[in-house]
Order: C-alpha cells, then structure tokens, then sequence
C-alpha cells in the first residue's frame, strides 16, 4: 500500500487514488449502461420462453414454463445489499476513528450481506437453469445472465476486496492514517450498490 | 540499503533496481522509459500495418490481379486498419502523453507509475495476439468493424475472428487503464500555478481524449463481450435465428466507434497546437477557443455514431437528426482551423520540419474535414458508403490529419527524448516524399470511390475507368514508403554520432519540458516549477531577457521516486493468459481461464502490496550498494 503517496500534493489536495476511483467508476457506468441498454432493447424480442413475467406454453411438448422471477428472495438480497452500503459507512468511521471494535464488527456485516447476495444469486441462476432458461434458451436469457452475471461478478470481486480489508484491520494495518484504503474500497461498494438500484426496478419490477 | 536519506525504512533489497539492461526495461515505472517502449513497439506495429498497406497497392496495381488470394486480401485490409488504428495512431499518441504530459505540467511522472507500466505491457500483448493469427494463417479477416453476423461461428468458424475479438479486448484494457492514469495526472499532479486554463494546449487535447477512452471503450468492451459469448456459449445477441439483431452490434460498435475517431485526432490537434506557435514565434491564437471547442467535438462525437449506418435504415427522423449533428461538428473543427491559422498569421515562421509537418496537417485536416462533412448529408452518403470515396475521407483525417502531426510531433520532441535534433535535410526530403506521395495515393481515391469502386474488395475488373487511378494510388504508396525509410536512415544517421547533443531548448519553446536538459534526468525537475502564465517558458525567458542558461541537474538526492517493478508484467501476462485460455476453452477446458485468472491475481496482489513509492532517491540509492 503506497501509503508516501499521501505525502505528495496534489494539485486538487485530493489523493490520487480517490480521483482515480471515480473516474474508474464514470467508466463503469458506461459499462453498466451499455448492458442495461440492451436488455431494455431486447425485452419484449425473446422468440421462445421462459418470459420473466408471464407464462409460456411449449408449442411442441405442450408444457407451461411459468414466469421465472422469485421477486421476494432477490427483494431480501436486495434489501441486504442496500443495507450493506450503511454497514460500509460505519466500518468507515470506525476505521477513521481508530475505533477497531466497530471497524471489524461492520466490515463483517458488509461482508456477509456481499456473501449472501452472491449465494442469492448462484442459488438464484441454478433454479432458473432447471426451469429452462439458460444463456442460449433466448435474447432475455442472454441480457438476463449477462447483466445480472457481471453484476455479481463486481458484487465477488468487491467481496474479495472487502475481506482483504477485513484482514488488514485485524492485522492492524488498517490505522486512521490508512482509512482512505478502505474508503476508496467504499467508493466502489456504494458504486456497485447504485448499478444494482437501477438494475432491479428495470429487470424485476417493470412490466 | 535499509536506509536512504529520508531515514524511512525502504523494502528496496527486494525491488529490482538496475539502471540499464534488459531487466531495467522489463521493469522501468518510469514514464519516459515507458514512453520510448510505447513509441518503438507502435512504430514496429505501424510499419507492419504499411507493410500490409503495400500489399494491398500492390494487389490492386492492375485489374484482376492475382498478387494474393482474396481470403488473404481480407485479412490484409483488416489488419491495416485494425493495426493502423490501435496499435500504430493510439499508442503513438500514447507515447506523446508519457513522454510529454509530466513534463509539460512539471509533473515527476504519472500518478501510477505501476499502473502506467502494466497499461504498455497489456498493450504490447493485445498487440501480439491480435497479429499471432497470421503465424496460423487465421488473421482477423472481417474488416476492422466487425460487422455482425459475419463474425458469428456460422460464418466464421476459424480462430481468426477471436484473435481479434480478444486482441482487441485486451487492447481495450490498456487504454482504460491509461486513460484513468492520465486523467488523474493532469487533474492532480500540475505544478503549482499550473490551472487548467494555464495548461499547454496539448495537455488539453490529451485530458480531453483521456475522457473520451473512459466513457468509449466500455461500450466496445460489452459489444466484445456479446461477440464473446455469442461465438463461446452459444447465445444470439448477434444472431437473427435466435431472435438477435445485427444492428445491435453497428450501435455499440460506432457508440465506441466514432468517439474512437476524436481519440485518434484530438492528441493530434494539441500537438500542432505546440508547434504552430513555437515556430511561429507567436502565442497560440483563441486559447480559450480551442479548449473549448476541443470538449465540444469530444461531447458532440458521442451523439453522430449513426452517421456511419445511414445505410441500415434508420428512418428520416435518427438521419436527420444524425445528419444535423454531424454537421454541428464542423463547427468548432472550424475554430480550430481558423485558430491555427491565426496563430501562423503574421507570425515570423521558421520553416524547420515540424513545421513542415504541421502546416501540411492543415491542409489536409482540411480536404477530410470537407469530405467529412459531405458524408453528414444522409442520401449523398447513401452513394458514398462503402466506395473508397470513403477510405479517401478518412485516410485525409487519419493520415492526412494524425500522421502528419504524429510526424510533427516526433521530428519536434526527438531532441527532448534522445538528446539529438534529426537531420533537417532528411527530414524535408522525408516531408516532400510523404505529402506528395499521400496525395498521389488517396486524392485518385475521391474519384474511383464516386466512379462506384466498393471498398474490402480484393480486385476489380479492367474497362471500368478505375486502372489509371489504381496504378496512381499504388505508387503514391511507395513514395509514402520511400519517405519512411527516409525517416529509418534520419534517426539512424543521426545517432550515429552524427548530430551534435542538443541543448535543453533547441527551439526556443514555450513549454516546460524544454526547461529541463535533453533528455531529461529520471526525476525530471530538481525543483519543481512555479508557473505564473500560459506559455509558461516563454515567460521565464521574458522575464530573464533572453535564452536562459543551459540548465544544470543535481544528483536527484532527496527526490521521491517510485520503485521499479515487475508486478506489472506478470499481472499483464497473466492477463493474457486468461484471453488466451478463453479463447482455446473450446479445446482445451477451462483449465487456461483457471491459470490466467490465477496469475492474474496473484500477480495484482503481489503489485497492491508491494511498496511502490519507497523513499529511496536516485543516485544516492546506488551509493548504497
């Protein structure tokens, strides 16, 4: 950790490394964008089921593929995942305070909620593997698991980060002087968070 | 070597710390080494990418020519502009931005040095895959758009659509890695006094271009990822027998697309925006104009990517509204032609080769703006696409635009990165062969492509009053050669002790860089400049009364400077492994993500933990031996 970085002034007196997250979050947007953008385009375009919201019956074996959303688990992961942005703040200002107790209590809530979002959503693309809908089955297959999948991807690697974190500070080496590592750590949790604020309304709750 | 002079504890035992040799290279997080590695590695890419230029002349010398088989040709002409491109105009200018932007805002380096590092390494490796396919056989053959559904696994079983498809993926990572390097370095690190509105002109076209990378090259990296996917897992984001839509690939692709074409020009207009004013010993004109009209070409170019799918079509309200907008970008292109000239006008001109390059790029910018707009009006444009009336336009704003200022650029800072001014008299032999040879070669273009020559074609029937053009065009591409072995022997001969060393202003300059011997110690300033002005040399001279005395470097004791590293490298291997394991999945499993992912990691945790600005200083580190 170039924590000398510190020691170098810089021309906005923000750190370098804080500038640098935000400008790798304004990229990602339009990461997130793009992927948003075309499971809107393509909703609707699906020539076969599984649908999202209504039922389909299989022309050749006569068989009826309910809709395939569980709205209530991914609302709890939802839930979680929102409240984990909270928990993040207040590891934060444990950390800035030097208040180790809350530091480690709080960065373990977060890391939990991250953890059971990501098993949400492996349990979540198994069960909807077995009703039928897979990455070739149709376009909201394809726009489903690529949005949400790189979704989680970032909510897994953002865990990663997290419980590097979270060995840091039980180490110790976590000290106020080197809370900007884990607010920058925050930056990109509260970031993933937003993308999955957009994310839920569009994909689950539209109709 | 536990101690430096700062008194900090320092791990350098562990961090590689030659000065010369090929392990100092492998690992250098210096932004100059790091500048020369981009420069040669994108010069070697552009030579291969003339060299499939002159093939391509060759082949269409004559009518029903057989040089090359039309499978070939395909890959000839997709390989040139894919190379052209990325790996030969982007990286060129990158070597400009690493080499100049620190020493242009009195910066020590790059806000990461590592991060710089690792962006050359995964250029360097995009590079290399994506040309690996002509040791198979298998290059790219799709054109450089990539066009769905030729580019699904029906119509192009082979490997040579993934060696582009991952070349570019990777190369797509390099660029976003630098663009967030070089945003947060001109935000964060300008010397005191340096405000935005005091930057140098090509700083501004560089910081403008640094936010065109970070908001473009996600879109392509998705519309890679559907091409991924849809050619690996078997989904149809691309495929119309799944439900898919082809247009969805042209939209992502031009979103990245035409933005990509201000990536490639902007860095060019600040650099002539340095050298019109030095050689016309004269302040650039409207500075505040040209910043801005630099941003408005760059957020306009976000909304005209559709001008280039008129011939989908779109429907008379997306064209007009995309025809409009097209049209609204010759407007501030207009201030900067007009800027250039003002500055030029009444100045007392020094006729040396930058200039050379840089008036010439006027010119030309000028004829492919002109065709550029004419593309604009939709129903003209419907006669246009695909002929080469289009490759004339865009060789005139590429080559005609980038190039020669690329040209200007590198005959202009030469002295500052190798210590020698190039030979005057090679340089305007170098200057005449390409200016006539380039007109030769894409003027002839305008009237074959109205005539109804289609472009991507590997020949052309004769009686058709397309041969005199041809054989025009293709010897006007050996001139062009001729010129570039010119410019070979120029940088041959005159580091062949020929030249004299350069003093640190051979120019008279008005920028900070040339405050600072040629080339530049490792840290760059001793003290770090204070700037109370635009020009921020020229009024150090002023104030002084005249040239300033030849600068003298201290030992560097006492400076921070970042360590080198190899981190950068294995996490840039690992990296490639990882395209590289997706990309032969089919064949071999998974283990290749596996390894590449692994490496990936580790090599990333390795550099996150390691200490990267440690207190040692230069010279007085060795002392420690």
């Amino acid at each position: 950790m170039s924590a000398e970085a510190h020691a170098i002034e810089t021309s906005t007196g923000i750190d370098s490394r804080k500038v640098a997250i935000w400008t790798f979050i304004g990229s990602e947007c339009l990461f997130f964008a793009s992927l948003i953008a075309t499971y809107v385009t393509y909703r609707g375009k699906s020539l076969v089921g599984p649908f999202p919201h209504e039922p389909w019956t299989d022309p050749a074996t006569g068989k009826v593929l309910e809709p395939i959303f569980e709205i209530p688990l991914v609302t709890l992961g939802t839930a979680l995942l929102l409240f984990s942005s909270l928990f993040i703040v207040l590891a934060l200002y444990g950390a800035q305070r030097g208040n180790r107790k809350m530091l480690l209590g709080w960065l373990a809530a977060t890391i939990a909620c991250g953890l059971f979002f990501v098993g949400m959503q492996v349990y979540e693309f198994t069960h909807f593997v077995h009703k039928g809908l897979t990455l070739q089955r149709n376009l909201f297959g394809a726009s489903f698991f690529t949005l949400t999948g790189f979704h989680g991807t970032h909510v897994t690697l953002g865990v990663i980060w997290l419980i590097t974190m979270f060995i840091l500070a039980v180490r110790g080496q976590l000290p106020p002087k080197r809370s900007l590592n884990l607010e920058i750590a925050a930056l990109y949790w509260h970031f993933v968070d937003v993308v999955w604020i957009v994310i839920f309304p569009v994909v689950y709750l539209m109709k | 070597m536990a101690t430096t002079v700062l008194g900090h504890e320092t791990h350098a035992a562990a961090a590689p710390s030659e000065k010369t040799g090929l392990w100092s290279w492998l690992t250098t997080v210096d932004h100059k080494r790091i500048g020369i590695l981009y420069g040669t590695s994108a010069f070697i890419f552009f030579l291969i990418g003339g060299l499939e230029a002159l093939i391509i002349r060759a082949q269409l010398f004559t009518p029903n020519n057989n040089l090359v088989s039309p499978d070939f040709y395909n890959q000839l002409f997709t390989m040139h502009g894919t190379t052209m491109i990325f790996l030969g105009v982007m990286p060129l200018s990158a070597m400009f931005f690493n080499y100049m932007i620190p020493l242009q805002i009195g910066a020590r380096d790059v806000a990461f040095p590592r991060l710089n590092a690792f962006s050359y390494w995964v250029f360097l490796a995009g590079g290399l895959l994506m040309n690996a396919g002509f040791l198979v056989n298998a290059a790219p053959n799709q054109g450089w758009f990539g066009y769905a559904n030729l580019t699904s696994r029906q119509y192009s079983p082979g490997l040579n659509v993934d060696f582009w498809l991952f070349g570019l993926q990777v190369l797509g990572v390099a660029s976003l890695a630098a663009a967030v390097n070089f945003f947060v370095t001109i935000i964060n690190l300008r010397a005191p006094g340096m405000k935005l509105m005091r930057m140098p002109m090509f700083v501004w076209m560089s910081f403008i271009t640094q936010v065109l990378l970070l908001l473009a090259f996600p879109v392509i990296t998705v519309a890679l990822i559907f091409l991924m996917f849809d050619r690996f897992f078997g989904t149809h984001f691309y495929i119309p027998s799944g439900g898919g839509d082809p247009i969805l690939w042209q939209h992502l692709f031009w979103i990245f697309g035409h933005p990509e074409v201000y990536i490639l020009v902007l860095p060019a207009f600040g650099i002539i925006s340095e050298v019109l004013p030095v050689f016309s010993r004269k302040p650039l004109f409207g500075y505040a104009a040209m910043v801005f009209s630099g941003a408005f070409i760059a957020f306009v170019g976000f909304g005209v990517w559709s001008h280039h799918m008129f011939a989908t079509g779109m429907g008379p309200i997306a064209d007009t509204f995309f025809a409009l907008a097209t049209m609204l970008i010759a407007i501030p292109t207009g201030v900067k032609i007009f800027n250039w000239i003002g500055t030029v006008w009444g100045g007392s001109i020094q006729y040396r080769t930058p200039m050379y390059f840089a008036l010439a790029f006027i010119g030309m910018f000028i004829i492919g703006g002109l065709s550029g707009v004419m593309h604009a009006v939709a129903p003209h444009d419907l006669q246009q696409t695909d002929t080469y009336f289009v490759v004339a336009h865009f060789h005139y704003v590429l080559f005609g635009g980038s190039i020669f200022a690329l040209t200007a650029g590198a005959y202009y800072w030469w002295p500052k990165m190798f210590g020698r001014v190039l030979d005057e008299g090679l340089g305007k032999l170098h200057f005449w062969l390409m200016f006539i040879g380039f007109n030769l070669t894409f003027f002839p273009m305008h009237f074959v492509g109205l005539y109804g020559m289609p472009r991507r074609v590997y020949t052309y029937h004769a009686g058709l009053g397309f041969d005199i053009w041809n054989q025009m065009e293709t010897v006007g591409a050996f001139i062009i050669m001729l010129a570039f072995l010119v410019f070979l022997y120029n940088m041959v001969k005159t580091h062949r002790g020929a030249g004299t060393k350069t003093p640190a202003d051979p120019w008279n300059g008005a920028t900070l860089e040339w405050s600072i011997s040629s080339p530049p110690p490792e840290w760059n300033f001793d003290t770090t400049p204070q700037v109370h002005s635009r020009d921020a040399l020229w009024e150090f001279k002023r104030e002084h009364g005249g040239m300033l005395p030849e600068p003298t470097h201290g030992t560097g004791a006492g400076i921070h400077m970042p360590n080198p590293s190899y981190w950068p490298l294995v996490t840039a291997f690992g990296l490639l492994l990882l395209n590289l394991g997706i990309m032969f999945s089919p064949k071999t499993g998974p283990w290749g993500i596996v390894v590449g992912t692994s490496v990936l990691f580790f090599g990333f945790f390795q550099w996150v933990f390691e200490k990267g600005y440690s207190e040692f200083t230069t010279p007085a580190h060795g002392a420690h031996h």
